[in-house]
C-alpha cells in the first residue's frame, strides 16, 4: 500500500537518501502523517539478493561512482578512486554496517570546552549535549533493538571475541564485552536472532541486524504516507526568489530528469554526497552553494582515527565465524591527554574474509612477507580501532575542476590529512591492541593501514552560530529554513564511537522538530 | 574445535584440462598452443598470447604471491583471463608481450637465460623488483588480488570456509568453539 506522489505535489517533504538518517526520518515523518518522498540513488536489493560473497556484494551495493582523493592519508595512494566504502542502495550504509551502537560520551559534545584550543584543529562544541540527545538515544536503542539496553541480552561471544577477552583480562581491562549491537540476540520486532553467519558487511541474510531497508522503510510505507523512489540520483536542489527550496532535480534509472516539488528538503546522502549536492546546487543567489554563507559546506571532513591489528596464533582461531563486530574494549575511550592526544578510542573485533583480507592486508605489497601473513589467515584474530579524529578546515569535500560524472556534474574530491593528534592516537591504539594479543599468546602481530572510510562525518556541521557551521541544533540550515541535513555530515565533531546510533537519534529528534515547524506553518 | 581440512580435494575448473591434482613448485612449460605442467597434471590452451608468454605470466604470478601450498593450476587460473582479454584489447596484448619480453631480456643479461629458466625464486624476485613500479607489473599484481584470492576453490587451503548462510551460519558449527585459550 505504499503511496506514490505526483511530481508537482509541493506539499511533500523530500528526503535525499534512505540510510540511517534518511530512512529513519522518512518513517518518523510518515508515522506523524506527513507526506514524504525518499529519493534513493541506488537500487532496492532485499535480503534475498544478499550474497555471502565479499566482492559480489561490493560490486552490487557499493557507491562506485567516480571520486577523487588528495591529502597525506594512505587511502589516497592505495584507493585513489575509492575514498569511502559506503552503500548505494535502499537502506544506504545500514545494509553493510556492522551494528555497533554506542552513545557519545558527554564530553564528546563539548570538545572545544574540554580540550581547549588545539593548533590546526577547527574544534567546536556541539550546540546540543548528551542530555538533549539522551531521550532520543533511548528511543533509538529500543527501535533498533540494541543489545545490553532495554533488557536485551548481549550476543554470545565468537572465537574472535574470546581471544580479545583473554587478552583484555590479562591486561586488566574492565570494559570488555560483546558490545551494544543492533543485532537481535533473541527474536524481536518480527526479526529473528543472529545465526552467527559472519558476512555482516555483505548484508544480513537472517535480518537479525537492524537496517532501514527492512525495518523503518516498510513501516513507513505501510502508513500510506511514504514513497521510496529507488534509482533516483538527485542532481540539484532548486530554490525560489525568497531563497527557500522548492524541489529537487533528479535523474531516474534511464537518465531521464524529473523535478520533484517539495515543501521541505532533507539531505541525507552521506558526508561526501551531501555537501557535494549543496555545492552543485549553486545559483546566482547562492554562488558558493546552498546553505554555505559560512563557507563551511564540505569542510571539517572526518572519518575517525582507524587502523586494524591482527594477532597471529599458533593454533586456529577461525575469526570469520560469527558476528563480525560483537566484541569491544572501551577502557581506552576516555579523554586522557596524558597519553599524548585528546579524546579516546574504542577497540572492536573485526574480521574479513580471505578475499578482502588479501585486498586490505597491505595494499600494493607482494612477496613472501605478504603471503606468509596471509597463510596464517585461519590463525588470526582481528581488531579495529575507532577513535575521535580532529576536524580540520582543510580536510574537505570539493568539486573537481574538470572531471565530470555520468550526469555531467563535477565529481567530488575528498581531501584528508591526519592531524598529529590522529597519528598519536593511532600509534597508541596499535600498541595497545598488539599488547592485548600478545597477552593472549600471539606469536606475531600485524598492522593493517586504514582502508576506505565507512564512517564519514562533519561536512555540514552543526553549530550554535551561523558563521561557524552549516546547520543549527536541529539540523536545519542556518540560511534556508526549509532545508535540513539529516545524516552524519551534521556531526560537529566525530566522537570516538561508531556513528550510526547518533545519526538515528538525531533523525528522531529532527523529525519531531520538522513536525512542529510544519504544524506551526513556520516552514 | 572444528577445523578446516586444508587438504580437501577441490573441484577444478573445466578450462584446465586436468589429468589429476596439480603439482606445486614446478614451472609451467609451453608446447604448441598449450601451456602445461611438466608432469601433464594440467594444461590449458591459449588463443591470443604465445604459450611462452602465458607460461611466464603464470610463473610471475607465483613469484608475486608465493604460497607453497598452492599448486600452479591456481596461478594458471588467475592468469587465463588475460589470453581472452588480449584478443579484444590490443593495448593489453602489447603490454603483456612487451612486459614479458623485457623481463626475459633482463633475465638474459643477469643469468644467461629467459625468466622461466632462472631456477631460484629469490633471483626471479630480484628481476621483478626492478619493474615493480611499471604498468605491466602493476596490472598483473593488481589483477591477482582478486584473480587469485577470490577463487572459491582455494579458500579451504587457507582455512576459510566461504559462504555460510546456506549452511545455517555458524551458530551450530563452531562460532565459539575455540578450546585452547588459557584463562
Amino acid at each position: 500500500m505504499a503511496k506514490t506522489y505526483d511530481l508537482n505535489d509541493d506539499s511533500v517533504v523530500v528526503i535525499i537518501g534512505s540510510g540511517a538518517g534518511g530512512g529513519t526520518l522518512g518513517n518518523e515523518l510518515a508515522q506523524k502523517g506527513i507526506d514524504t518522498v525518499i529519493l534513493e540513488a541506488g537500487g532496492r536489493h532485499e535480503i534475498d539478493a544478499f550474497e555471502n560473497d565479499e566482492w559480489n556484494m561490493f560490486s552490487k551495493i557499493s557507491w562506485l561512482d567516480p571520486r577523487s582523493t588528495s591529502g597525506n592519508w594512505r587511502v589516497a595512494k592505495d584507493f585513489a578512486g575509492l575514498p569511502a566504502w559506503i552503500v548505494k542502495a535502499v537502506g544506504g550504509s545500514t545494509v553493510h554496517w556492522a551494528g555497533a551502537s554506542l552513545r557519545f560520551q558527554a564530553h564528546e559534545f563539548k570538545v572545544r570546552s574540554t580540550y581547549g584550543e588545539i593548533a590546526g584543529a577547527n574544534l567546536l562544541d556541539w550546540p546540543i549535549g548528551l542530555d538533549d540527545l539522551a531521550p532520543y538515544y533511548a528511543k533509538a536503542e529500543d527501535k533498533m533493538g540494541v543489545t545490553r539496553t532495554n533488557g536485551i541480552e548481549g550476543l554470545p561471544g565468537n572465537n574472535n571475541y574470546k581471544v580479545m577477552k583473554a587478552g583484555a583480562d590479562r591486561l586488566g581491562y574492565k570494559q570488555c564485552h560483546t558490545g551494544r549491537m543492533a543485532i537481535n540476540s533473541a527474536p524481536r520486532d518480527d526479526r529473528g536472532p543472529c545465526q552467527q553467519i559472519g558476512f555482516c558487511f555483505q548484508g544480513c541474510k537472517s535480518g537479525a541486524k537492524w537496517s532501514t531497508l527492512y525495518t523503518e522503510i516498510p513501516k513507513g510505507e505501510e502508513t500510506g504516507k511514504l514513497e521510496v523512489r529507488p534509482n533516483s540520483q538527485v542532481l540539484k536542489i532548486e530554490h525560489n526568489a525568497e531563497g527557500k527550496v522548492t524541489g529537487v532535480l533528479y535523474a531516474d534509472a534511464e537518465g531521464n530528469q524529473h523535478l520533484q516539488r517539495a515543501r521541505v528538503v532533507a539531505v541525507a546522502g552521506n558526508s561526501i554526497e551531501s555537501p557535494r549536492l549543496l555545492l552543485n546546487s549553486a545559483s546566482a543567489m547562492f554562488p558558493d552553494g546552498l546553505a554555505n554563507s559560512s563557507g563551511q559546506v564540505g569542510r571539517n571532513y572526518m572519518r575517525h582515527m582507524t587502523g586494524s591489528v591482527y594477532g597471529i596464533f599458533d593454533k586456529p582461531v577461525n575469526m570469520y565465524r560469527g558476528t563480525t563486530m560483537a566484541g569491544i574494549i572501551s577502557d581506552e575511550a576516555r579523554n586522557d591527554p596524558s597519553r599524548g592526544f585528546v579524546g579516546g578510542y574504542e577497540m572492536e573485533t573485526l574480521s574479513l574474509g580471505l578475499p578482502f583480507m588479501a585486498a586490505f592486508l597491505n595494499p600494493g605489497a607482494w612477496g613472501r612477507s605478504f603471503t606468509s601473513a596471509l597463510d596464517a589467515y585461519d590463525h588470526m584474530a582481528g581488531m579495529w580501532l575507532v577513535g575521535e579524529d580532529m576536524p580540520q578546515e582543510s580536510n574537505r569535500i570539493t568539486l573537481h575542476a574538470n572531471e565530470k560524472d555520468q550526469y555531467g556534474l563535477p565529481i567530488p574530491v575528498v581531501t584528508k590529512s591526519d592531524h598529529p593528534m590522529d597519528a598519536a592516537m593511532r600509534k597508541h591504539g596499535v600498541a595497545a591492541t598488539a599488547k592485548c594479543y600478545e597477552a593472549a599468546g600471539a606469536t606475531d602481530v600485524i598492522e593493517l593501514p586504514p582502508y576506505p572510510a565507512s564512517h564519514n562525518m562533519g561536512t555540514n556541521r552543526m553549530s550554535a552560530k551561523a558563521r561557524d557551521g552549516v546547520v543549527n541544533k536541529w539540523g536545519q540550515s542556518h540560511d534556508i529554513p526549509n532545508l535540513f541535513v539529516s545524516d552524519g555530515s551534521q556531526f560537529t565533531t566525530s566522537g570516538g564511537q561508531n556513528p550510526t546510533l547518533t545519526i538515528v537519534a538525531l533523525a528522531l529528534r529532527q523529525a519531531e522538530q520538522i513536525g512542529r515547524l510544519l504544524n506551526e506553518r513556520a516552514i | 574445535m572444528r577445523t578446516v581440512d586444508k587438504k580437501t580435494k577441490v573441484s577444478r575448473r573445466r578450462f584446465l584440462q586436468t589429468a589429476g591434482a596439480g603439482t606445486a613448485g614446478v614451472i609451467a612449460v609451453a608446447q604448441g598452443a598449450l601451456v602445461m605442467s611438466p608432469g601433464g597434471a594440467w594444461a590449458m590452451e591459449v588463443k591470443n598470447l604465445q604459450p611462452s608468454t602465458m607460461a611466464t605470466l603464470i610463473q610471475m604470478a607465483r613469484d608475486i604471491y608465493p604460497h607453497d601450498h598452492l599448486a600452479d593450476s591456481y596461478y594458471a587460473k588467475a592468469m587465463i583471463g588475460y589470453d581472452e582479454a588480449a584478443g579484444s584489447n590490443g593495448d593489453l596484448k602489447q603490454l603483456l608481450q612487451n612486459g614479458v619480453g623485457e623481463l626475459n631480456s633482463a633475465a638474459q643479461a643477469a643469468h644467461g637465460g629467459n625468466y622461466l629458466s632462472v631456477p631460484w625464486e629469490e633471483d626471479r624476485v630480484a628481476l621483478l623488483k626492478t619493474i615493480e613500479a611499471e604498468a605491466f607489473f602493476q596490472t598483473i599484481r593488481g589483477g591477482l588480488v582478486t584473480g587469485l584470492y577470490n577463487q572459491p576453490e582455494l579458500w579451504a587451503k587457507f582455512g576459510y570456509e566461504g559462504p555460510s548462510a546456506e549452511e545455517g551460519g555458524y551458530i551450530d558449527r563452531g562460532f565459539d568453539d575455540i578450546d585452547w585459550l588459557e584463562a
